[in-house]
């Protein structure tokens, strides 16, 4: 037991999958590692999101991140000694009508003069084939064949036990109350005493506005609470997971036959309280768009609601970086509902660019300084 | 009484909803309403009385001795709240509490019904929650295969279809249900090979202290009389330690363990008891806090004089609110339902006091005696945390008790929560109803920590599944903004 360590190389606020994975490879890079967070890994964001493994429809300036993260998830087990329920069985985005096909042909082409080519359009038949219960007028579609599914909660206690069996301290637990500047490195003062590290990074999730504000980089991040919905088990009839052009939906079956219903409606987040309130209005939404497309689903029971707490900045994109004020400050949070994927890779970049102060997997576009030095 | 019958009968808002129409919910709802609230009791079986009067104003049993006095005394209790002029709402489930985002200021509650296939929103400006007591959770070898049911069940098919089971019958466990229920199921013509009591010997004794008071008590000449009936007639066996259900596809065999002895008793139906605990499942989603109670072994709310919970505008009445039994849970009823009228400006604190002095005076003489049955019956801990790896502890999802023991060492796993993600035990359509209790009890066991420490899951509405369809009916919101595309 390391738990009297008060001071390492690197200091990690926020044990979630994206500060449990650069706990993880900053251990690997032999670095010494303290985590702090103030529940358990994996609490909030990281544990009751969908588990969707998606490259499919990401903004281009996350998508070198999300590449190199999907290289890690086909071998995960080989990186954290377990497969965290990860299958790949693609994902699908389903075109209502001819004109959002038009608009995946365009988002396709675009792409591929990017040169990125994991997205590929599909016909009616393509569809049906991949989506044999969805609705016959959609015609057709783009699909993402490498992306697939994980189980959130197991995944990020899988990076936070492999983190700890490196040597990384992980205290869970420990409330960050106040970051500062303490001689040439910084001082993170909690409900359990102080800890210094000439390196922190702030993956705090939806708390992390405090940290960057501490740091005098104030962030207008907006806390929400995704709301998710899962059935009673039904025959199995859906493999990929799949999302649609013009409606707020996911949608994915596993294994067992449960299905999980999700959309990206908020409900509302008490992030003092940790807790949520789920509204039933939208969720009410969401069940009539899944009525919709999927008839076979309408008797099926809905047991089990909820919601988690997240961050999401105003343009959807999370900060990712060094900060843009203090030497040995680093961002990893506000990925806006949809980070999860991105957890693995974006763990080894940061630690990559801690340690040596660059990668290169380009993060442009995703740096602080476009919410601090907007008013310049 | 207004009987609601379709959803759209319901009104927008009540005063009080109270939920659970046994002795604490029926007595609530009569008491608010002959106050002047607005009261709306809701119940998800098609009549009321609860578990312990279940059916009483519609059972086929018609030969008044099989059930005993004290079941028919429910009818008086229904009786008087048919002559209130509360709403009944019966065959109704209600799936979700959460905050009426209609009052800004706080205070008052949106609840999501369900009857007869349609469901609904509505506002409760105050909630009592009656609905009671569970089984607790009895995980023995083999209890999944078809002819072993709890003996709760056996008592639904009793009371409310006169259905006794077929066959050669043994009934196992303890707790004074266990007598009450032999006793029932015998004068009901069922035959009963045998009746095997896991009350720990070691219990006599720890519960000796609490004797003086129960030897005053109201339980002691109803316990006699119940204890007496059952051994006269039938085969008892004390001592049980252990218990194993065995047959291929069917219960054939029950093998019992007695110190080193064991011996094996064919039969056709055996039932399962081992007292019941504080159904929570619907305290714990509306957010209230839950404490462990080492006395009764499960886990209780947090309640005041009043009965209210941590959740302003949340009482919790009956057996929901600590295992109390049939009388006390009626006095609670009455009790919590003057503390909702006050809140609602019905009663000033003094009408309100004077009118509980004699409910509590009456309260604590029914409780007198509760600590030693308790401490009594508290079930041996081979029965609480299974000791045979191979046992089903999640029916749902088909957990093993082996399963959750190496989880919790190999993987550090500290709560049940986290527990879910890798074993999925709770995540089935009973939300953890039925391994909720058996889970907490492995993990504390296999760290070396107590319950208390270990937690419960966080229950998820819906509380009551809803289907699909019922949902996508609910007026929607203007949520319905383009999808997040790029």
């Amino acid at each position: 037991m390391k738990a009297e360590r008060r001071s390492a190389d690197v200091i990690v606020i926020g044990g979630g999958i994206h500060g449990c994975s650069t706990a993880l490879h900053c251990a690997l890079r032999g670095m010494s590692v303290i985590l702090l967070e103030k529940d358990h890994a994996g609490r909030h964001a990281s544990g009751v999101n969908a588990g969707g493994v998606r490259q499919l429809a990401r903004d281009v300036a996350e998508i070198p991140l999300s590449n190199a993260s999907m290289a890690i998830w086909h071998r995960i087990a080989e990186l954290v000694d377990d497969d965290c329920g990860f299958t790949c069985d693609g994902q699908v985005l389903v075109a209502e009508t001819e004109a959002d096909l038009e608009d995946c042909r365009a988002r396709v082409a675009d792409l591929t003069l990017r040169g990125f080519h994991h997205e590929e359009l599909i016909d009616t038949k393509e569809l049906r084939r991949l989506v044999p219960a969805v609705s016959e007028t959609c015609p057709g579609g783009v699909v993402s064949r490498c992306d697939g599914a994980a189980i959130p909660l197991r995944a990020t206690q899988a990076f936070k036990r492999k983190a700890e069996s490196l040597g990384a301290v992980i205290r869970e637990g420990v409330k960050v109350e106040k970051v500062s500047q303490d001689g040439g490195g910084w001082r993170v003062a909690t409900d359990a005493g102080d800890f210094l590290a000439p390196r922190i990074v702030n993956a705090a999730g939806a708390w992390a506005d405090r940290i960057a504000a501490d740091l005098g980089e104030p962030v207008p991040l907006e806390v929400i609470a995704p709301m998710l919905m899962i059935t009673t088990p039904m025959p199995a009839f859906i493999k990929p997971v799949v999302i649609m052009r013009s409606r707020k939906l996911s949608f994915k079956q596993f294994g067992n036959g449960t299905v999980l219903i999700g959309g990206g409606y908020s409900g509302t987040a008490l992030r003092d309280e940790n807790r949520t309130i789920l509204d039933w209005r939208k969720l009410a939404t969401n069940a009539g768009t899944v009525r919709d497309v999927f008839p076979i689903m309408r008797g099926v029971p809905v047991v089990r609601a909820w919601a988690g707490i997240e961050a999401r900045m105003p343009d959807d994109l999370p900060v990712f970086g060094p900060s843009a004020r203090h030497a040995g400050v680093y961002h990893q949070f506000g990925f806006s509902a949809h980070g999860f994927q991105l957890g693995p890779g974006a763990g080894a970049v940061m630690a990559e660019i801690v340690e040596t102060g660059a990668s290169n997997v380009p993060i442009d576009g995703l740096g602080i300084a476009r919410f601090t030095q907007q008013a310049h | 009484m207004k009987a609601v019958t379709a959803i759209d009968q319901l009104a927008e808002s009540y005063d009080l909803v109270v939920v659970g129409a046994g002795p604490a919910g029926l007595s609530a709802a009569a008491r608010a309403a002959e106050l002047g609230v607005g009261v709306l009791l809701v119940d998800e079986n098609p009549a009321p009385g609860g578990q312990i009067y279940r059916a009483v104003t519609t059972t086929p049993v018609s030969d008044r001795d099989v059930l005993g006095a004290d079941y028919w005394r429910g009818a008086e209790i229904v009786a008087r709240f048919e002559r209130s002029q509360a709403s009944y709402a019966g065959s109704c489930t209600l799936w979700s509490i959460g905050p009426d985002a209609a009052v800004p200021e706080g205070g008052g509650f949106e609840i999501g019904l369900s009857l007869d296939g349609r469901a609904r929103l509505i506002g409760a400006r105050q909630l009592i929650l009656a609905t009671g007591a569970q089984e607790r959770p009895f995980p023995i070898p083999g209890w999944t295969l078809p002819g072993v049911m709890t003996a709760g069940a056996a008592q639904i098919a009793l009371k409310s279809a006169a259905i006794v089971p077929a066959g050669r019958t043994v009934i196992a466990g303890c707790g004074p249900l266990l007598y009450l229920l032999a006793g029932q199921l015998a004068a009901a013509g069922a035959e009963i090979v045998a009746v095997l009591d896991t009350t720990p010997r070691s219990n006599w004794l720890k519960a000796a202290a609490a004797l003086p008071d129960f030897l005053r008590s109201p339980y002691l000449a109803k316990g006699l009389k119940l204890m007496a009936k059952a051994r006269r007639s039938l085969r008892f066996v004390g001592g049980v330690t252990g218990l194993a259900a065995e047959g291929a596809d069917k219960l054939a065999t029950v093998q019992v363990e007695r110190g080193g002895s064991v011996e094996t008793i064919a039969c056709d139906t055996l039932l399962l008891h081992q007292g019941v605990i504080p159904s929570v499942n619907l305290s714990n989603a509306a957010g209230c806090t839950h404490d462990f109670d080492t006395v009764q072994h499960c886990w209780v709310p947090r309640l005041d004089d009043w009965l209210s919970s941590s959740e302003p505008g949340i009482a919790i009445a009956g057996d929901g609110a600590g295992i109390g039994g049939a009388e006390s849970a009626a006095l609670r009823g009455e009790v919590a339902a003057l503390g909702a009228a006050h809140r609602l400006g019905r009663l000033d604190a003094s009408e309100r006091d004077r009118a509980a002095a004699p409910l509590r005076a009456e309260l604590a003489r029914a409780l007198r005696g509760r600590r030693f049955l308790d401490l009594l019956y508290k079930p041996a801990p081979q029965f609480l945390a299974p000791r045979r790896d191979e046992t089903i502890i999640c029916r749902c999802e088909e957990v093993t008790a082996g399963q959750v023991r190496d989880t919790a060492v190999r993987l550090g796993v500290t709560g049940p929560n986290q527990m879910k993600a890798f074993l999925r035990c709770g995540m089935g359509p009973c939300q953890g109803r039925l391994c909720g209790p058996t889970v907490v009890e492995l993990i504390a066991e296999a760290n070396g920590t107590t319950p208390a420490e270990v937690g419960y899951y966080r229950l998820r509405p819906p509380v009551k599944p809803i289907t699909l369809a019922e949902l996508a009916a609910l007026p929607q919101s203007e949520a319905a903004v383009k999808a997040v595309v790029r």
